[in-house]
This record gives structure tokens, C-alpha cells and sequence, in this order.
């Protein structure tokens, strides 16, 4: 390849990435910039590409009662489904990738049929159910509802994870003599963080943003997005914007939080 | 941490998470109306602060205030107190899941809405709890572009169509916004406007030859509409982007645009037709379920919501008129002042049609509105053949009147037994 | 143990669970749909299919999916594999890539009408530029492709990060050897991704799609936000029966319906992109 051949490349290999990330910048910032406009500046024509910097509101949103509880209970919902979704989904899909048995493919479908029929639908009786065994309207009851959600994610994303991991690495531990659950923790674990970390991650966005369940399960104890999200379309505009952006916020923080976890391994899978 | 430690709080935690929400002590309002963040915010702040009990205003979803409702029906207990919903929101609903409330006393001025809220048996259901109606709005710039001699508190729709038509040479743009979108209340314009204006009549006349010049009339309209009107639900917006310059919405809806810039706008009556200027009101109330877990905490505050003075509070708070009389202060917003004026003028007409909601239709309303949305989106947006789209639309009708036996309301001459579709 | 018996054991947690809360619910709602009047009936769904709106509303919700879907597959793939060979930056760059993930649909229904409706950032900017007087009508009924365009743009930047995150972790564990034993044999990079990437990730690449479609087939917010009452996809038709209607034995038919399309297009993905056995052993 020529020098010239590779600058082109280097620099065409630049600008892909720097046109992708505004794609996914530009939106967000003006976001970003009808939050902080003011009321008027939000409603003009043509449109201000700068923020005045105009904090009214969001101070309307400080003083709005009970957001900070339910900002505790979104994060207590989305940590449960976290917790949930690991824990019962990573075996399922580790035993996909590991094992032949019957019934696999029917196993497979059914946990994808939980995310092809509509939630809203689901909602009624689920309410009917809890409402009679007690755990309406607790956070455990809606963590429940969103570790449904989240499982069809953990199990395919661990399957596919534990499946693009050569079953020689474990055998090579087992005659080693490691135990099958030593050489699954010592030799696979590692491996399939970044698979767990994307789990995490999905599981908690998926938390975070469900509306319906939340609204009909949550009375007391709402979640930040059914206490704003769902009243957000018929608000003005300035609130709308302003409202979601307050809900994206805690989602940004979280996956910055755990982001370097996806290339955790990076090296030990490039050794 | 010691694992003794971490373990007790896990345990903590893990009963914290499971612990359901402490006695009720508060009565849950679960509640379709005033739902915007800010009106919420205000019936909190300022309305039902001063209640007696302590009250938990949620505004709702029409989704998720069903299923909740449904749920807690079914389940036979929970913790829905008090419901806040529209007429048709509790018409749809079965009258036995109601109680009862003859026994609070409590009434509205108007006997119409008294007899709606019987939902056709002996007792009042639910209690009416506040009203609006839907008005025209303009900004002031579109008023140089009245059609000579036209009287914007007397307007007809040919001279609706002119004005819009005059607007739209002016400016290059179609300026009039119509409420089409997916929460838009376009089915109550054709049938407490439209039709009562054109036809005298909204279920006997559904497929007349007058229904057919309706439509007519309304696609003339439609020409000179901004065409994004089929995602438009609240035409505040619109008005105070100012893609909009003459809308016709809920009055509530239009709140926004006479509240932030008071002086650019104008609230005046909707227009007339052959048949007369016909309009509408909007009628919300407030019931109570009969799993109430605290029944008369609940009562309490159904009666704290018809008491005069909350009910100039909550005209503050959500745009939405008080039932029952009232001496209004004079320092209204200007929303609440506008949109008064706009609905005294439009009732005392000479021409004044008014329509009733429509009653006795139980759980169909959904069905009967979706047969107007229908004729709209088919006639007006697909552009078929008018005659063959009522003619279509008309068996949809005659089955759910028939179904329902739910008779004739006005501007509908009476009917005995089902309100037939002629 | 005996070993026979661990995957049943490992997989009975999500199968309680997914029986517990999901199967138990949807065959109480899922019987909704085939009885009328107390007795077995496929009536439903033949009132739900014969209204006008049912054909226009299932074309939509399949077109936008094979419009949208593999955009977002080509898109994901190839932010994957940039950020991938990226040596400053990379953390920086997949966290952008991947902040739609945060954003819910709502929210960005909200986002993207800011820039598509009459009065927003987009006329905005081209009577700046001077490409146009006056702002035109976007998403108006007619102009149903341009309505199209907005639904599309915008499920495609909101839901492309769901695909983008499996696949970088899945992209991640292809062993780097394989790249070097390839670039020795002279492919290029485009024959190593062909040949050697793409059949590596085959298994990130099935969860992916199957997720993303299955996704796809129950768009909503967005479309709503863009397309007003112009654009019915089932999702919508579903709220229609369970909420306006108060049909829910309509809308358990017309749920039935997205669910068996799922079913579908998921059992043709998984036959498609089939795990090879070796990856197994």
C-alpha cells in the first residue's frame, strides 16, 4: 500500500467516526439546547442553534414534589432488574452455548416471546396478581415485571458471549484439574464481563425507560419516569424537553459508569 | 465489612424492597385530567393542599388509568380512592363498580350534567366536577385578513374558509390548525360542530344529504389547513410557534398560548352553519370506585372538589370551569378570561346549536367516535367518494346504536328506544 | 452432579420465572382473543383484520422493519469494527455511540419531531442557509415519504446502540490471532472481515437482529410522535382496541398477530445465521 493510499485511508478512517459521532451528538444536543432556552426562545421560529442558558426549566423541575424519591426509585428498580437478570439469565445462556439437550430451540423461542407481545397488554393481569399477593406498588413487584423484560436480553447476550468462547479454553482447565465450575469462574468469567457488562446495561435502560408497568404498578413508590415521562406529551414544549432530558441524564451517568467494562478483557482475548 | 455485616444489610435492604407502601393514609386521586406537569404540580400545590385529608393527586395515561382501575376491580381492593376522569371515561365503565352518591348532596347548577352523571340509573355515579368547551383561538396577526364584513364573534364556516383562504395568500402557508393528531379531539369537532351546524343532528343525520355537504364544506376547509394538522393534539403549541395562526381546539388546549403571550391572541366562538352555531361541552367528574379502602376519607374529598371556592382554584389550576356557582374573582388568567368569554358569547348566540355529549352508549363511545375519526381519515385524508364512506360508516353506526339502545340525544330530535341512523 | 442433568438445572431459573410472569399472564390475555361471547371463536380476528386500517397498518409496521432493521445491522457493524481498531479513544467514542441507548422512546419521539415539525431545527436551518423562504411543511399526509424518512432516521438513531453493544462485546472476543494468520495469507481487510470477522461474530450477530427486529415489530412512541395519525403501525392499532375500544379481545388478536410475525422472522434469522456446531462443541 502506497503512503498516499494509507493517509486517504487513515484520514477517511477519521472522518467516518467523527461523522457518526455527530450523528449521535447532534440530536442530543439540541436537546440539550431547548432545555436550557427559555420558554419563548423554545416556541420561536427559525430556531437558535445556542442555549441562552436559561435554567428556568429545569428550576421548574427542582421544585416539583417528590422527584428526588422517585429518582431513588428508579435506581432501586433498575439495580434489582440488573441483579435479577444476571443472576437467572447467565445460567440459561450458559447452558445454550455448553450443552445439547432437548427442547433448546423451544426453550430459545419462548424467551424471545417475551419481548414480542406488547407489555401494556400483560399489565392487567399482572396487576390483578399482585394487588393479591401484597407486592403492589413495591419496588420488588415492578423490579420483578422489568427482570421479565430484561431476561431475553441476558440470556441471548450470554449465550452468544459463551458461544464465541472455544469450549478447548474450558476443557484445557479441566484437565488441568480444575473443577467444572473452577474452570468455568477462573477461565470463562473473565471472558464473558464485557457479555455481563452489556447485560447490566441493557437491563437497566430497559428499567429506566418503561413507562406502562411502572404507572399501574407504582402508586407511592413511582419511578422517575412514570412520575414525569408519561404526562411529558401534554406538557409545553419548554417542560417536555426540559423533562426529558432530566431522564436521560441518570441513564448517561450509568453507562459512563460502566463503559470501560465492555473492553474489560480486551487484552486477555487479544492476548 | 464483616460478612455478619454485609448479610443484615442486604437484609435490610431486601425488606425495604418488599415492604408495600406504609397504611394509606392518603387518598390516591387517580385522575385523566389536568395532567401536564404543571397542572399536576398546581392541583397538588394549590388545589388540594387545602383539603381536610391528605390527598395524592396522579394524573394519568387514559392507559394506564384503566388498567390500574380494571386491576383494582378485579382484585377486589387497592388503593384508588378517587377518580377524576371525563364523562365518556365513566360512561364506559360498569355503573356497579361505582358507588353511589346521592348521599353527599352534591350536585352541579346544570340538570343535564346531573342526569349525565346518573349514567342512566336512579343515582348520580359520578359527581360533575368541572367544565370546558372547545372555542376557536387566532393570532392577532391573522385578524387584518377577516373577509369584509365578517364578525370574528359571529363567524360562519364560508367565512372560517375565507379568512383561512385570505391568511394563506398572505402568508404562503396554510396558517389554520385543526386538532388531527393521534390525541387530537377532532371526533368531538364533527360531532358537536360539524355536524349539529351543518345537519341539526349527529346520529339520524349521520349519512344525509346535509351530511354529505358537511363534509364537503369541511374538505374546502381541510384546503386551506396546515397540513401537519395530522399530528397535532394541543394547538397551544402550534399557536405559539405560530405555525398555526387560527385553530379550533379544547379550551384547555389552547390555555398555553393565551397564558404566555396574552396579547397576541384572540378566544372568540366557533362558527355557524345553515343549522345553526353548533358547540359542545367537555364534562369531567369525580367518582368512586367501590374498592376504596377508605370510603369516607374519600367522600370527603369528592365533596372538597365541588366546594366553590376549591372549584375557582381548580379553574386556575387546570382552565377547566366550575359546575357549580361561583362568583369569579376578577384576576382570572388571562387563558380562564379569554376562553370565558369565547364560550358566553358562543352560548348566548342567536344561532346557538348546542349538542349534548353523547350518552347511553357504555363501553362503545370508543366505537362511536372511531366511526367520525374513520369518515374523516377516508373521506379527508384518502380522499374517497363522501356518500359511499357514510354509507359504509352508517352500519358501523346503526350496530352500535342498536347494540346499546342508548336513545337520541339533542341536537337529535328525541328517539323511542335506539337513536336510529336515517 | 450428574452432568446430564446441569443444563436443565441451569436453565430452570428462567424458565420459572419466564412461566411465573410472563406464560401465566399472556394465556390469561391470550385466550381474550379467541373466545366471543364465552365460546371458541376466531371472530376477533376477523373483525380486526377487516377494518380498513389493519392492511395500511401491518404494511407500515413491516416496511419500516426491512427499511430500518438493516440499516441499523450495516450500521452497527461498521461502528463496531471502527471503534474496534481505534488505539486512542476508544472509550470515549463507543460511550457517544452508545448514549441512545439511555434515551427512551418517548423521549426520543420528543427529540426528533424538535427537528422534523414546521417550526423546528431543520427549516431552521435551511432558511438560514437560505434554502427557503418560508418553512415548509415536513410531515404532512402529503408527503408520506418524507414522513417515512423522519419515522426511519429516527428509529434508526435511537435503536442502532441496542445492536452497536452486543456485537462490540461480541467482536471482542475473536482472538486476534486469527486477524494475523489471515493478513500473513494476504487477505485484505475487507476479505478479513468477510471471511473472518463476520463468521466469528455469527453468534452476537443472531442475538442482535433477532432482538432488534423483534423490537422493531412493536415501534411505537416514535412513530406516533412523527407520524400523527398518518402512519398506523399494529402496535398503535393494539392501544386503539385495548384503550380507546376497550376491545381487549381485539387487541389480544392484533398483539397475537406482532407476536406471530416475530416468531416468524426470528425462526427465519435463527435458520439464516445458524450457530455452526463447531462453536458449540
Amino acid at each position: 500500500m502506497s503512503g498516499d493510499m494509507r493517509l486517504a485511508s487513515r484520514y477517511l478512517y477519521g472522518a467516518t467516526i467523527a461523522l457518526l459521532t455527530i450523528w449521535v451528538l447532534v440530536p442530543l444536543g439540541l436537546l440539550l439546547i431547548n432545555t436550557l432556552s427559555s420558554p419563548e426562545a423554545v416556541n420561536a421560529f427559525p430556531k437558535r442553534f445556542w442555549p441562552e442558558f436559561d435554567l428556568g426549566s429545569l428550576r421548574f423541575f427542582a421544585g416539583f414534589d417528590g422527584m428526588i424519591d422517585a429518582l431513588f426509585n428508579s435506581i432501586w428498580v433498575a439495580g434489582l432488574t440488573m441483579v435479577l437478570s444476571i443472576l437467572i439469565g447467565a445460567p440459561a445462556g450458559y447452558a445454550l452455548s455448553r450443552f445439547d439437550f432437548p427442547g433448546k430451540e423451544t426453550f430459545r423461542l419462548l424467551v424471545l416471546l417475551t419481548r414480542a407481545f406488547p407489555l401494556p397488554l400483560l399489565a392487567l393481569p399482572m396487576a390483578i396478581a399482585f394487588i393479591r399477593l401484597g407486592i403492589d406498588d413495591t419496588i420488588f413487584g415492578l423490579g420483578l415485571v422489568h427482570t421479565m423484560l430484561a431476561l431475553p436480553f441476558a440470556v441471548l447476550i450470554t449465550f452468544s458471549l459463551f458461544s464465541g468462547i472455544p469450549i478447548e479454553l474450558e476443557e484445557a482447565a479441566w484437565t488441568l484439574g480444575c473443577t467444572r465450575f473452577g474452570a468455568f469462574c477462573r477461565v470463562v468469567l473473565p471472558l464473558i464481563l464485557p457479555g455481563i457488562t452489556a447485560s447490566a446495561i441493557f437491563a437497566f435502560v430497559i428499567s429506566w425507560n418503561e413507562v406502562f408497568a411502572a404507572a399501574v404498578l407504582t402508586i407511592e413508590n413511582r419511578t422517575l419516569t412514570a412520575f414525569l415521562l408519561q404526562n411529558l406529551d401534554t406538557s409545553p414544549l419548554h417542560l417536555k424537553f426540559a423533562g426529558g432530558f432530566i431522564l436521560v441524564v441518570p441513564a448517561l451517568v450509568f453507562i459512563f459508569a460502566v463503559r470501560k467494562y465492555l473492553f474489560a478483557m480486551w487484552g486477555i482475548a487479544n492476548r | 465489612m464483616t460478612i455478619n455485616k454485609q448479610l443484615s444489610a442486604a437484609l435490610s435492604g431486601l425488606a425495604f424492597l418488599i415492604a408495600a407502601s406504609a397504611s394509606h393514609s392518603q387518598v390516591l386521586f387517580w385522575s385523566t385530567q389536568a395532567k401536564p406537569v404543571e397542572e399536576a404540580q398546581a392541583m397538588r400545590d394549590q388545589v388540594l393542599s387545602g383539603a381536610d385529608v391528605a390527598v395524592d393527586y396522579q394524573p394519568n395515561d387514559g392507559g394506564p388509568w384503566l388498567t390500574r382501575l380494571q386491576a383494582e376491580l378485579a382484585a377486589g381492593s387497592g388503593s384508588i380512592g378517587v377518580l377524576g376522569a371525563l364523562h365518556g371515561d365513566f360512561a364506559a365503565m360498569d355503573t356497579r363498580d361505582l358507588v353511589d352518591l346521592d348521599d353527599l348532596g352534591l350536585e352541579a347548577k346544570s340538570a343535564t350534567f346531573n342526569q349525565l352523571a346518573r349514567l342512566g340509573t336512579q343515582k348520580m355515579q359520578y359527581i360533575p366536577w368541572m367544565q370546558a368547551s372547545y372555542i376557536m383561538a387566532a393570532n392577532r396577526k391573522a385578524l387584518e385578513h377577516l373577509p369584509s364584513g365578517a364578525d370574528i364573534n359571529a363567524l360562519s364556516y364560508d367565512q372560517l374558509i375565507e379568512w383561512a383562504a385570505n391568511v394563506m395568500q398572505a402568508t404562503g402557508g396554510a396558517k389554520f390548525g385543526f386538532p388531527a393528531g393521534p390525541k387530537g379531539l377532532k371526533h368531538r369537532f364533527f360531532q358537536g360542530y360539524l355536524y349539529p351546524s351543518y345537519t341539526d343532528g349527529v346520529v339520524r343525520t349521520f349519512a344525509s344529504d346535509k351530511a354529505v355537504m358537511a363534509w364537503e364544506k369541511f374538505r374546502e376547509l381541510w384546503a386551506v389547513t396546515n397540513p401537519a394538522s395530522t399530528g397535532y393534539s394541543f394547538l397551544q403549541e402550534q399557536l405559539l410557534s405560530e405555525e398555526v395562526w387560527i385553530a379550533f381546539d379544547h379550551t384547555s388546549r389552547l390555555a398555553n398560548a393565551f397564558n404566555e403571550r396574552p396579547n397576541d391572541f384572540v378566544a372568540f366562538p366557533a362558527p355557524a352553519g345553515p343549522e345553526g352555531r353548533g358547540f359542545m361541552p367537555v364534562l369531567a367528574g369525580v367518582a368512586i370506585p367501590r374498592t376504596a379502602s377508605d370510603m369516607a376519607a374519600a367522600k370527603k374529598v369528592v365533596a372538597y372538589m365541588l366546594d366553590p371556592e376549591t372549584q375557582v382554584k381548580t379553574l386556575r389550576a387546570t382552565n377547566f370551569f366550575p359546575v357549580v356557582d361561583v362568583n369569579l374573582p376578577s384576576d382570572l388568567p388571562p387563558a380562564v378570561q379569554a376562553a370565558g368569554d369565547a364560550v358566553a358569547i358562543m352560548s348566548a348566540s342567536e344561532d346557538a346549536n348546542p349538542g349534548l355529549l353523547p350518552a347511553g352508549l357504555g363501553n362503545k363511545g370508543g366505537d362511536f367516535n372511531r366511526v367520525f375519526v374513520d369518515a374523516f381519515e377516508r373521506i379527508v385524508l384518502n380522499g374517497q367518494d363522501i356518500r359511499a364512506v357514510l354509507d359504509d360508516q352508517k352500519k358501523v353506526l346503526s350496530a352500535i346504536m342498536e347494540e346499546t339502545g342508548a336513545p337520541c340525544w339533542a341536537p337529535d330530535a328525541p328517539s323511542e328506544g335506539a337513536c336510529p341512523v336515517e | 452432579m450428574r452432568p446430564h442433568l446441569l443444563p436443565w438445572l441451569l436453565i430452570l431459573p428462567v424458565t420459572v420465572f419466564l412461566g411465573v410472569f410472563f406464560l401465566a399472564p399472556f394465556v390469561m390475555v391470550a385466550k381474550q382473543a379467541f373466545v366471543v361471547d364465552g365460546v371458541f371463536s376466531l371472530g376477533h380476528f376477523a373483525q380486526v383484520a377487516s377494518h380498513w386500517k389493519f392492511p395500511i397498518a401491518l404494511k407500515n409496521t413491516l416496511l419500516l422493519a426491512l427499511a430500518v432493521v438493516p440499516v441499523q445491522l450495516a450500521l452497527a457493524l461498521l461502528m463496531a469494527t471502527l471503534v474496534t481498531k481505534m488505539r486512542k479513544g476508544r472509550d470515549l467514542v463507543l460511550y457517544i455511540w452508545t448514549i441512545p441507548l439511555g434515551i427512551s422512546d418517548l423521549a426520543a419521539g420528543i427529540i426528533w419531531l424538535a427537528i422534523f415539525e414546521q417550526s423546528g431545527f431543520l427549516n431552521s436551518m435551511l432558511v438560514a442557509l437560505g434554502l427557503g423562504e418560508t418553512p415548509s411543511v415536513l410531515l404532512s399526509y402529503q408527503s408520506p415519504g418524507m414522513v417515512f424518512l423522519a419515522i426511519a432516521l429516527a428509529e434508526i438513531w435511537r435503536a442502532t446502540a441496542i445492536m452497536l453493544v452486543i456485537l462490540v462485546a461480541g467482536i471482542g472476543l475473536i482472538p486476534k490471532e486469527y486477524h494475523e494468520a489471515a493478513s500473513v495469507f494476504g487477505a485484505s481487510p475487507w476479505q478479513r472481515f468477510l471471511r473472518v470477522t463476520l463468521p466469528l461474530l455469527r453468534p452476537s450477530l443472531q442475538t442482535a437482529l433477532v432482538l432488534r427486529v423483534i423490537l422493531a415489530f412493536e415501534v411505537f412512541a416514535v412513530v406516533v410522535a412523527l407520524g400523527g395519525s398518518l402512519f398506523p403501525v399494529l402496535m398503535s392499532e393494539t392501544y386503539a382496541y385495548q384503550f380507546e375500544l376497550l376491545d381487549s379481545g381485539g387487541a389480544a388478536a392484533i398483539a397475537l398477530v406482532i407476536l406471530g410475525i416475530s416468531v416468524a422472522f426470528t425462526l427465519v434469522i435463527l435458520r439464516i445465521l445458524r450457530v455452526p456446531k463447531g462453536a458449540q462443541a
